[in-house]
C-alpha cells in the first residue's frame, strides 16, 4: 500500500497541470451539486414551514343537517394522512374574517345576514402535507352531500414542488456536463501516467502481478483527485453561502452529513473515472 | 503440462501466423523451437504465456485453458511460466538486485524475504558480485542472466525463452545455454525458440520442433 501511495503521489508530480485541471473540473461539477444542495436545503426548510399550513377547506351547504355534517367529519377523519378535522361555524367564520380584515369589521353591523358559509378545515399529518394527499382529500370531500365547495392552495403547493424539480433537473444537467469533462480529463491524466510507467507495467504483467496490484496506484490517484475536487467544491460552496448571507439574505449552511456525502461523491467519482481509464489503457500495453 | 490442441492464430492485418498446431510438452522436458524468422516461434511462445489467445483450438498450461482462463486470472498462468527475451527487457534505472527484487515485490513476496531471495537467485545465475551494478553496466550475457533470475522469481514450472542468445557472443551464448540445462536438470521444462541450428545440434538430448510458415513440420520426438 505504501508503494501504491508513493506511486500515486509521483503521478501527481508527473502531470501537475492535468491533475490540477482534473481536480478543478471535479470541483466545478461538485460545486453545482453543492449550490443546489444549499438551495434545496433552504427551500426544504421553507417548504416544511409552509407545509405546516397546508390544509383543505370544505365549505358546507346552507341547509346542511347536523347528521350529514357529522358523517362528513367522520369520513374525512378516516382518510389516510388526515390529522384532524375542525368545524368552523358561520359565526366563527365571520368573527375570524373580522379579526383578519378590519374593513369587514366596519361593515359587519350593516349586514343583515352572515354571508360566510360554515366549513370543515382538514389538517394533515407531518409527511402527508403534499399535493397528492391534498388532492385525495379534496376529491373525497367533493363527493360528500354536505359539501358545496372545496378550496386549497393547490397552485402554490404545486408551484413550490415544481420549482424544486426544475432546480434538481438544472443541477443534474450542469453537474453532469462538468462531470463528463472531469472524467475525460482524469482519463487523460491516467493515460499519461500509464504511458510513463509502461515499462514497469509490462514487466509486472510479464511476471504475474495481479491486476489489482497494477491498478492500485492509478485508482488511488483518481480518488485523491476526486477528494481534492470535493474540497474545492466545499470551499466554493461555503464562500457562496457566506456571500449570500452577508449581502442578500440569510441562508442556513447544509448539514455535516451532506458535506461528507459531497466529499464521498468526489472520491467515488475519481475512483470510477480512473478505474474505467486504467482498465482501458492497461490493455494497450 | 503444456498442450496445444489444433491451435491456429491469425492477425487481421498479416493473416495466419500458426495453422493447426498440436503438441504436448511434458514436465521437465527441454525443447528447441526452431524455424526461420516469421515461422511462428514467437507467436507459439506468446500463446503458451497466454499473452495472446488462439484464433482456433486450445492452449493448456498447467491446468489453465486458454478457453476458460479470464483476463483477471492470467497472473496465475504468468507465475507458472517464466519468460526471457532476446532484448532482456530489464528496467534501465535499476540495479541487477533492483530488477529481480521488483519481480518479487509485485508478485507478493514478503518484504523481509525480497532481498535474500533476490540475492539467492542472482547467486544461482553466477552474479553474486554484480548485485549492486546498474543494468547498463553489465555485459549482454550478464543482463540475460539477470532476466533469467527475474523469470525464476515466481518459481515457475516452465521457462520460455525467445531467441535468448540472439544478442550474445559465442561465449555468453554457451554460458546461457549451460544455465538453461542446469535449470532443466532441476525439473523445470524449458522451451527455447532459436533460428540457430548450430546451437541446436550442440545439445542432441533436447527435443526439437521445427516450424515453417506457421506449420509444425518436424518433431524429433515423433522422428525417434
Amino acid at each position: 500500500m505504501a508503494n501504491a501511495v508513493a506511486e500515486a503521489v509521483s503521478g501527481f508530480r508527473r502531470a501537475p497541470l492535468l491533475t490540477g485541471l482534473s481536480a478543478l473540473m471535479v470541483g466545478l461539477a461538485l460545486l453545482v451539486l453543492g449550490l443546489f444542495s444549499l438551495a434545496a436545503y433552504n427551500l426544504r426548510l421553507a417548504l416544511s414551514a409552509l407545509e405546516e399550513r397546508v390544509e383543505v377547506v370544505a365549505f358546507l351547504r346552507e341547509d346542511t343537517r347536523a347528521v350529514d355534517m357529522e358523517a362528513a367529519i367522520q369520513t374525512l377523519e378516516s382518510l389516510p394522512g388526515v390529522e384532524d378535522v375542525l368545524y368552523v361555524s358561520k359565526a366563527d367564520a365571520l368573527q375570524r374574517a373580522m379579526t383578519e380584515i378590519p374593513e369587514i369589521a366596519e361593515i359587519s353591523s350593516d349586514l343583515e345576514v352572515n354571508p360566510f358559509p360554515a366549513s370543515l378545515e382538514v389538517r394533515f399529518l407531518p409527511g402527508s402535507r403534499n399535493s397528492e394527499a391534498v388532492e385525495t382529500v379534496s376529491s373525497a370531500a367533493r363527493e360528500l352531500p354536505a359539501v358545496e365547495d372545496v378550496r386549497y392552495g393547490r397552485e402554490w403547493v404545486e408551484r413550490l414542488f415544481s420549482l424544486r424539480r426544475i432546480g434538481a433537473i438544472t443541477a443534474l444537467g450542469l453537474g453532469g456536463a462538468f462531470a463528463l469533462v472531469a472524467a475525460l480529463i482524469i482519463g487523460t491524466a491516467i493515460r499519461i501516467a500509464v504511458f510513463a510507467r509502461r515499462e514497469e507495467i509490462s514487466i509486472m504483467q510479464l511476471v504475474g502481478a495481479k491486476d489489482g496490484y497494477i491498478q492500485r496506484p492509478f485508482l488511488l490517484e483518481g480518488a485523491m483527485t476526486g477528494f481534492l475536487g470535493g474540497l474545492l467544491a466545499l470551499l466554493l460552496t461555503w464562500g457562496t453561502h457566506r456571500a449570500v448571507s452577508q449581502f442578500l439574505f440569510t441562508v442556513d449552511w447544509i448539514p455535516p452529513n451532506w458535506v461528507l456525502g459531497g466529499l464521498g461523491a468526489g472520491v467515488v467519482f475519481g475512483l470510477g473515472a480512473s478505474g474505467l481509464a486504467v482498465r482501458r489503457y492497461l490493455r494497450e500495453i | 503440462m503444456i498442450k496445444l490442441l489444433n491451435v491456429s492464430k491469425s492477425y487481421p492485418r498479416t493473416g495466419p501466423a500458426l495453422e493447426d498446431i498440436s503438441l504436448h510438452v511434458p514436465k521437465g522436458q527441454f525443447v528447441f523451437l526452431t524455424g526461420h524468422s516469421g515461422s511462428g516461434k514467437t507467436t507459439t511462445l506468446r500463446l503458451i504465456h497466454m499473452g495472446e489467445r488462439p484464433s482456433a483450438g486450445e492452449v493448456r498450461v498447467s491446468g489453465f485453458s486458454s478457453q476458460r482462463t479470464s483476463r483477471r486470472e492470467l497472473w496465475k498462468v504468468r507465475r507458472r511460466v517464466g519468460f526471457v527475451f532476446q532484448d532482456f527487457r530489464l528496467l534501465p534505472g535499476r540495479t541487477a538486485m533492483g530488477n529481480v527484487a521488483f519481480a518479487l515485490e509485485v508478485t507478493g513476496t514478503q518484504k523481509t524475504e525480497v532481498r535474500p531471495q533476490a540475492e539467492r537467485l542472482l547467486t544461482q545465475m553466477g552474479l553474486s558480485s554484480k548485485t549492486g551494478s546498474m543494468v547498463h553496466e553489465l555485459s549482454g550475457g550478464e543482463q540475460q542472466r539477470v532476466a533469467i533470475a527475474r523469470a525464476l522469481a515466481s518459481d515457475p514450472l516452465v521457462l520460455l525463452a525467445d531467441e535468448p542468445t540472439g544478442n550474445l557472443d559465442e561465449r555468453a551464448t554457451r554460458g546461457i545455454l549451460e544455465l538453461f540445462w542446469k535449470i532443466n536438470a532441476l525439473g523445470m521444462a524449458v522451451v527455447m525458440a532459436t533460428h540457430d541450428l548450430e546451437l541446436v545440434r550442440t545439445y542432441p538430448r533436447a527435443r526439437v520442433l521445427e516450424l515453417d510458415q506457421g506449420r509444425l513440420v518436424f518433431d524429433s520426438a515423433e522422428a525417434d
